[in-house]
């Protein structure tokens, strides 16, 4: 064994070379003490980017244990590229969400779509083809210019490579906070469908399979992405990150996707793997260690886009668009004329070995592909010790000595005084919630989006669930992706179960059965014991929200160290749901549909304005009051809504997120192209009832001679249950009523009128202009029609 | 009728397209860009997406493909050809429909649901199209913008080559000259067009306007109609 007597690979400097590369002293102890030696530089650099925090989930995994991933569904869960869940008949669907944070800081372009080919990667690896793409963004202050600049390239990236690819971007969420303002979210999630018979796993099997690397070759790009990006907050010096991002290229994607799916259909293949993060090495450890096995690594076979490329940065190169095979001798040539007729490279870089050992040789090998006597050993490192025998932490957790967070300078001190439903028209606050940048219409973004390619869209929407149909069947899928930001700032768990709540409740109204839950992570430097705590809140949210749904998490990614200059960001657990339409030709959608039909509000509100739109927009951080969320009510909702779906009873139904009542109502109204005539019964503070976001309810809308059924099943479930009024008109309008609204009438004085009446015009003018007057685009046409 | 669906390196609406063609009634099949053989297509689709990548320009590496002489022969003998999006971009380029398709007006990807009005009814893709319909299907394109010099658009009007135009409410996406969304060769056997549709075959999906250009092709042909007169 010559290798720990390989030649220096990055010149020696004051700050040892493990420092350098992101390893602390005592990780450098741990590692010596799997290698029973030291590691050559070489080695050390392997090590360095799989025990990165992206690679290893070194900080969360005791946290991700925790996690329910058993389900009647699920077909694979966490620990492969994707989660894969079953849509029977014999039919399954892969789905994961990824971030690429900040990389989009850095280069929002091709952070971004570096960030979609990543994920897409992860779904055909599973033999699937990839059928759509979500992606939920969070940015700072819109009106700075550099928020405008991400923005602007990272919806560019996103759709750029979308677009190339051919997958149909069908849904996601665009929210702006302040937190976010030095350190972008660029989340993505992608859901592909597959033959459950053609599901492929990425393990290296059978000593003496070989190693096949096909697709771009392997340049300079990316090296140390997962260690330097991913895995430290940004400093002052971000443009020396830049050479750490990846270049995409969709065209190579679009060609890997088809030579992989041709691959995995004709049975070619024994394992699949993608490469991103740590590149080779963290292809073939991984392959190798699932499959308890080693793979030697041929490094002089791998072909180079330039020259004079040390094997380190051959071996954690994060070039895009490579995957590896894992291919019997015997089918060798079939691989090649296949990966031939795709117009991809392929070479054979290795071979799998029974000796455990990720292996990486220079100077030659035999026809076997095993070393010669004159071979140099660079790297031998037993696989389990790069990937499933990584060091893990216990971090410690503190809770906050402050929860909330304190005024901004020269804000009001109690909010509720300043809300400006008192005193003021409330058809004026809801203009201005539609109006406002995160409640306003997405169309700036996702006309940017190829939404229909591939002929399967049935629904894309930016404020509810997408909807795919699946040729050749009568089903149809239903994707969603949600976080709730503005709660997770002052309590993480609430935030991470309400994102679940929610997310699988717009899963739920489309009349879709939910299948299963991806998650990703947003946030800080886990070394820090206050961000640790919200994130091990944030995943006792998803795990308790879960189980009281049952819903198995089949799958996710973790994204730390979210922290710049200006601070750390908001706890950010974004969720993704997939459920199954048994009759896709039945699917509920926001739209009210026809005049007469009755409003009716199941579940009920309960105080509070935290962390709501409305707070936002009332300039106030300020608020005792968090909405509550009572999972078991959560649950008998998502039940009732499931059975009154099936059922055939709802003519419409959406959820109440963001903007609370008030702003849920003007969307179906919105989208139906016809209004409604409703009263509803309010406290004292009518911003609660109209305006609150507390959680476990839902707008329907239903024929008059449903509305027995509909308050059976409400009665049977445990739903309380309001008739609000009913479609009709061209305007939105709303009588308050009740104890409250009388009483504060005197208080209100008499200008102010005691309903909520806009015409659907005004609403939708305030609606369409919002994102494009946030970023400064006076140049950006809405489409006419729904959104 | 057969239809053949070209598929280049890249193309990545030929899936939709082969499925929307067999939803008109005919038998599709896809034609590999390497193999100057159309396999006694009929019609010839050259369907959306990044051909090569759109490397250069767009559909411009895509017309030096072995299969785009065989594509040439076919329109030169009178065979019928429809190039959607990015096909159309390759048509352009390989100048067997007139014009250039130039970035949109907005400098942008533009993915929107457009109304098409159809200037004539007696051509192979529009005799199925009811009078005075006008037709609902998306664009998906970055690269749309219709373009021809002054004195060559006004021969194309006068010869009756426009035969797609963008029309009210939503209008026109991308600043195309006189709103032109699809134009016929001198022939009127070669047609090209940035809407999509071959996405817009089904009810389901929002519109199935545009299976009425398939089945205006389909039936054309397979009820013996004897070919329909060319441009003026």
């Amino acid at each position: 064994m010559s290798a720990s007597e390989a030649p220096r690979v990055i010149p020696a400097a004051a700050v040892p070379l493990h420092r350098q590369l992101g390893v602390t002293d005592f990780e450098l102890d741990e590692i010596r003490a799997r290698l029973g030696r030291d590691p050559n530089d070489l080695e050390l650099a392997m090590f360095s980017v799989m025990w990165s925090e992206h690679c290893s989930y070194k900080s969360s995994k005791v946290l991700l244990r925790t996690l329910p991933t058993a389900g009647p569904d699920v077909v694979a869960g966490p620990g492969e590229n994707a989660g894969v869940v079953s849509i029977g008949d014999g039919l399954a669907v892969a789905f994961k969400l990824e971030s690429h944070n900040h990389p989009s800081a850095v280069e929002p372009y091709q952070g971004a779509a570096t960030g979609v080919g990543g994920i897409l990667r992860d779904i055909f690896t599973m033999g699937a083809r990839p059928i759509a793409v979500l992606d939920g963004l969070k940015f700072g202050d819109p009106a700075a210019p550099r928020t405008r600049h991400l923005v602007r390239g990272v919806v560019r990236g996103v759709g750029g490579y979308g677009n190339c690819v051919g997958v149909p971007t069908i849904g996601g969420e665009l929210v702006f906070h302040p937190s976010y303002g030095g350190n972008p979210l660029v989340n993505v999630m992608a859901v592909g469908l597959l033959e459950e018979r053609h599901l492929t796993r990425a393990v290296a099997p059978g000593p003496g399979n070989l190693a096949v690397l096909f697709g771009s070759a392997t340049g300079r790009d990316g090296i140390g992405g997962a260690s330097v990006l991913a895995s430290a907050t940004f400093g002052e010096d971000d443009p020396s990150k830049r050479p750490s991002v990846q270049v995409g290229d969709p065209f190579a994607e679009k060609l890997l996707i088809e030579a992989s799916l041709e691959l995995i259909q004709r049975g070619l293949v024994e394992g699949l793997q993608d490469l991103g993060a740590a590149g080779i090495t963290c292809a073939v450890s991984e392959t190798a260690d699932r499959a308890g096995t080693g793979i030697l690594v041929d490094l002089d076979a791998i072909p180079r886009r330039e020259e004079g490329m040390a094997p380190f940065e051959v071996m954690i190169s994060e070039s895009q668009e490579r995957m590896l095979a894992i291919v019997r001798p015997q089918r060798l040539d079939e691989v090649v004329e296949v990966c031939g007729r795709w117009g991809v490279p392929a070479a054979v870089i290795g071979r799998v070995t029974d000796d455990g050992l990720v292996t990486v040789v220079t100077g030659g090998v035999d026809d076997r592909g095993m070393p010669r006597p004159a071979t140099e050993v660079l790297a031998a490192i037993p696989a389990a010790a790069l990937t499933s025998d990584a060091i893990v932490y216990d971090r410690p957790a503190q809770h906050p000595t402050h929860r909330r967070l304190a005024p901004a300078p020269g804000a009001p001190e109690s909010a509720s005084d300043h809300l400006p439903v008192r005193g003021m028209d409330p058809g004026a606050v809801l203009r201005g919630l539609l109006g406002s940048p995160n409640l306003g219409s997405r169309a700036w973004v996702t006309t940017q989006y190829d939404a229909t390619v591939g002929s399967d869209t049935v629904e894309a929407s930016e404020r509810a669930a997408g909807i795919l149909r699946i040729k050749g069947t009568s089903k149809g899928l239903a994707c969603a992706t949600d976080a709730v930001a503005g709660v997770g700032a002052f309590d993480p768990y609430l935030g991470a179960a309400l994102a679940v709540a929610e997310c699988s409740r717009n899963v739920l109204v489309t009349g879709a059965r939910p299948l299963g839950v991806t998650n990703c992570l947003n946030f800080g430097d886990p070394e820090k014991p206050e961000a640790f705590w919200q994130l091990s809140e944030a995943v006792r949210g998803v795990g308790d929200a879960c189980r009281a749904l049952g819903l198995p998490v089949t799958g996710g990614n973790v994204s730390l160290y979210n922290e710049s200059p200006d601070g750390r960001i908001v706890p950010t657990a974004q969720i993704g749901v997939v459920g199954v339409l048994d009759d896709v030709e039945r699917r509920v959608t926001p739209r009210f549909r026809q005049a007469g039909d009755i409003v009716v509000l199941l579940g009920e509100a309960v105080p509070g304005l935290a962390g709501s739109e409305y707070a936002a927009l009332a300039g106030s951080a300020v608020e005792e009051r968090l909405p509550s969320l009572d999972l078991a009510r959560e649950a008998a909702l998502q039940a009732m809504i499931l059975a009154a779906a099936r059922a055939g009873v709802l003519a419409s139904a959406q959820d109440v997120g963001g903007g609370g009542l008030a702003v849920a109502l003007a969307e179906c109204a919105m989208w139906g192209g016809v209004g409604a005539r409703l009263s509803l019964r309010v406290s004292a503070e009518p911003a609660v009832e109209l305006f609150g976001e507390s959680p476990s309810r839902i707008v329907v809308t239903v024929r008059p001679a449903d509305l027995p059924r509909l308050a059976a099943l409400a009665a049977e479930h445990g739903i309380p249950l309001e008739p609000l009024g009913e479609v009709g008109g061209d305007r939105l309008q709303i009588e308050l009523v009740g104890g409250g609204a009388a009483g504060a009438a005197e208080e209100r004085g008499a200008n102010v009128a005691d309903a909520l009446d806009c015409a659907l015009a005004a609403l939708r003018h305030a609606w369409e202009q919002a994102l494009p007057r946030a970023l400064g685009d006076d140049e950006f046409t809405p489409p006419p029609g729904d959104g | 009728m057969r239809v053949g669906v070209v598929v280049f390196p890249g193309s990545n609406c030929d899936r939709d397209a082969l499925h929307a063609a067999r939803l008109a009634g005919a038998e599709a099949v896809p034609l590999w860009h390497e193999t100057p053989d159309l396999r006694g297509a009929g019609l010839v689709i050259l369907p959306g997406g990044f051909a090569y990548g759109d490397y250069l320009r767009a559909g411009v590496l895509a017309r030096f493909s072995p299969i785009m002489a065989a594509v040439r022969d076919h329109a030169a003998r009178g065979g019928l050809v429809l190039g959607i999006c990015n096909g159309f971009q390759v048509l352009a380029e390989a100048g067997l429909v007139p014009g250039a398709l130039l970035r949109n007006a907005s400098l942008r990807f533009e993915h929107r649901w457009v109304r098409l009005s159809v200037e004539r009814r007696d051509t192979p893709f529009t005799r199925a199209v009811p009078e005075g319909m006008l037709l609902r299907m998306p664009v998906a394109h970055g690269e749309g913008c219709y373009y021809l010099p002054d004195a060559d658009l006004d021969r194309l009007e006068a010869s009756g080559q426009v035969l797609f135009r963008y029309a009210a409410p939503e209008g026109n996406p991308n600043g195309s000259l006189h709103d032109i969304a699809g134009v016929l060769d001198a022939g009127g056997r070669v047609c090209g067009l940035m809407p999509h549709p071959e996405r817009a075959a089904e009810a389901l999906l929002g519109s199935d306007d545009g299976l009425l250009l398939l089945r205006s092709v389909v039936e054309s042909t397979a009820d013996g109609i004897p070919r329909v007169s060319a441009p003026r």
